[in-house]
């Protein structure tokens, strides 16, 4: 527990970082940036987590545990994200999501 | 704990085996001799599907993390069985280039790497194992969609793919979240009966549904699926179009009967609303595709909206029809995506214009893509009209009358497009039809088996009664 800090003010933090990542990658036009948004996204899961687990379950470790998995995987997610976004980056010298786009419907 | 009990991962444990001896062959292996990793990889996964047949206690490890139960080794075997036919058809995608050459045994490794990921996948009962896994079975496809370094369109198909996995899997775990809030805890066992019904738990539910609905392809979120299966090497498109939706929908079920039954009032008008969407969306999307890749990836998001017309009915039948829809659309898919991989590697045509005339050419392949899209539309000898008939029995069971009603003229017009291909390669006549060629022995032993299974598991009923047995495990 955080003295003077209630669970609300926190899940209000996580849920408008969540809310930021989702509109960051739905609006940017830059691959890495819209990898950034993806971060964001992910790592208001982890709080979420963390937070839940210490203010409403404090006696178990679930969501603790969960959200040093969420950071590991999302290292890996970033990684090979980038390593494709280099791949693609070396064919056609443009990180923009509009020269990226070839195949539509 | 004793160790005898691991046995109870034996699926797993001797897959992660062959992936070792794989990593230790490709040292080894020198560069022009490349071909060999092959023969090593195919007899290693034959073996592997082989031993998988042999019956395997019940029981949980990791204190109920990890479950196997004769549902799960049942769906195990049905996964271990596609994966081989995908590989078989790779076979002769792999020795085409000599630049692919040097990469085979990534190939092979990240492709069981991955179905890994989705054994633990279909066995997890517990929401962490459920993320682990699902990571696990996403990250290496989005590394094959990249396969092809050197082809534009591949490496978009692979930027596209990770950049909404990694959003699903987001949104995912948010919801996941706020379930384990409401639930307190993370095992599905502990959490059924006490979700409880507030505006917070059904936040969860639906950010939870968004997640996997991503790799299952349904309406809104499907915009990936035709792009990606476009772009990726044929046989990762395969791979994406069935093990990976198939293994998705298990677990879907899952949670979505036993864990999240509380909200079931809420998940069922969703199910109903997504199935219609996903069936009318995918099937006209479908008829003005002019890329065969692209029409059977629309046509696999229309096979979804009747895998979920399926689910509605949540009960007993719906679990058994929908396991044996999958298995029987596991083998139609590979069938239509063999073909159109076997064409396109010997002649690089993928259009469906340039099937013209194929039967006067090449009369045996088109018979096996004739057979596998009749089984996709669904009619009658072959084994995709019953996994469709037992889907609209479990709807019509629990009184969808009218959803049953918009399913069947769906699939009138799924007939209308599959008859389009069918009658581009028997009907029609072209100048300069695609030459005849001769498939290497693996997409041959792979395309009759797929034939083989299609008829058989039609007609073959203690197939479907083994699956009706079975999921009695579920307790619905």
């Amino acid at each position: 527990m955080i003295s003077g800090v209630s669970i609300y003010e926190i899940l209000t933090v996580s849920t408008i970082i969540f809310f930021i990542g989702v509109y960051g990658f739905v609006t940017r036009k830059n691959l890495i940036a819209m990898l950034m948004s993806i971060e964001l996204i992910l790592n208001s899961a982890a709080l979420n987590f963390v937070i839940i687990n210490k203010y409403l379950f404090p006696e178990q470790l679930g969501g603790a545990i969960f959200s040093i998995f969420i950071i590991a995987v999302a290292a890996a997610e970033t990684a090979l994200a980038l390593a494709i976004i280099i791949n693609l980056y070396r064919l056609i010298m443009s990180l923009k999501t509009d020269d990226t786009e070839t195949m539509k419907f | 704990m004793n160790l005898s009990n691991m046995l109870l991962m034996r699926n797993e444990l001797v897959l992660i085996l062959v992936i070792l001896i794989l990593i230790i062959a490709d040292i080894f292996v020198a560069d022009k001799n490349k071909k060999a990793v092959n023969y090593i990889a195919v007899g290693l996964f034959a073996v592997h599907t082989l031993i998988g047949f042999i019956p395997l206690k019940e029981g949980a490890l990791f204190g109920g993390m990890f479950v196997t139960n004769s549902l799960v080794w049942g769906f195990k075997n049905i996964l271990n069985v596609g994966v081989l036919l995908i590989i078989l058809l790779a076979v002769s995608w792999l020795n085409k280039n000599s630049l692919r050459n040097r990469k085979i045994g990534e190939f092979y490794i990240l492709i069981f790497s991955s179905l890994l990921g989705m054994f633990y996948l279909i066995s997890s009962r517990n929401f962490l194992m459920l993320y682990l896994s699902l990571e696990l079975s996403t990250l290496p496809v989005t590394a094959l969609a990249a396969y092809d370094i050197f082809n534009r369109k591949s490496s978009e198909a692979g930027i596209k793919l990770i950049l909404s996995a990694a959003l699903s899997s987001g949104i995912f775990l948010f919801g996941m979240s706020l379930l384990y809030a409401t639930g307190g805890s993370l095992y599905f066992d502990a959490l059924t009966g006490n979700i409880g019904h507030s505006y917070l738990s059904i936040a969860g539910l639906v950010m939870f549904f968004a997640g996997l609905a991503f790799k299952i392809s349904l309406v809104p979120f499907h915009f990936w699926t035709a792009d990606v299966y476009e772009g990726a090497p044929t046989p990762v498109s395969n791979y994406l179009s069935v093990i990976s939706k198939s293994s998705a929908v298990f677990i879907l079920m899952i949670t979505l009967f036993v864990t999240l039954n509380e909200l079931k009032d809420i998940w069922i008008p969703m199910l109903y609303g997504i199935s219609i969407l996903t069936m009318f969306i995918g099937n006209f999307f479908a008829l003005r595709q002019q890329n065969l890749k692209r029409f059977l990836a629309f046509s696999s998001v229309a096979q979804a909206g009747f895998i979920m017309m399926g689910m509605l009915a949540a009960d007993h039948l719906a679990a058994s029809s929908v396991i044996y829809f999958l298995a029987i659309y596991i083998f139609s898919n590979i069938g239509a995506f063999g073909v159109v991989q076997a064409v396109s590697l010997a002649s690089g045509k993928e259009n469906i214009s340039d099937y013209n005339g194929l039967y006067r050419t090449n009369p045996k392949i088109s018979l096996i893509l004739m057979i596998s899209l009749f089984s996709l539309a669904g009619i009658p000898p072959i084994a995709g009209f019953f996994g469709k008939f037992f889907l609209y029995t479990a709807a019509a069971g629990k009184g969808y009358y009218l959803l049953v009603f918009i399913a069947v003229v769906n699939v009138t017009i799924s007939l209308y497009y599959y008859l389009l291909v069918v009658r581009a390669a028997f009907l029609r006549r072209s100048e300069n039809p695609i030459p005849y060629f001769k498939s290497d022995i693996f997409t041959k032993i792979g395309l009759i088996i797929v034939v083989i299974a299609l008829f058989f598991l039609g007609l073959y009923s203690p197939f479907y009664d083994y699956i009706d047995s079975v999921t009695h495990i579920l307790n619905i």
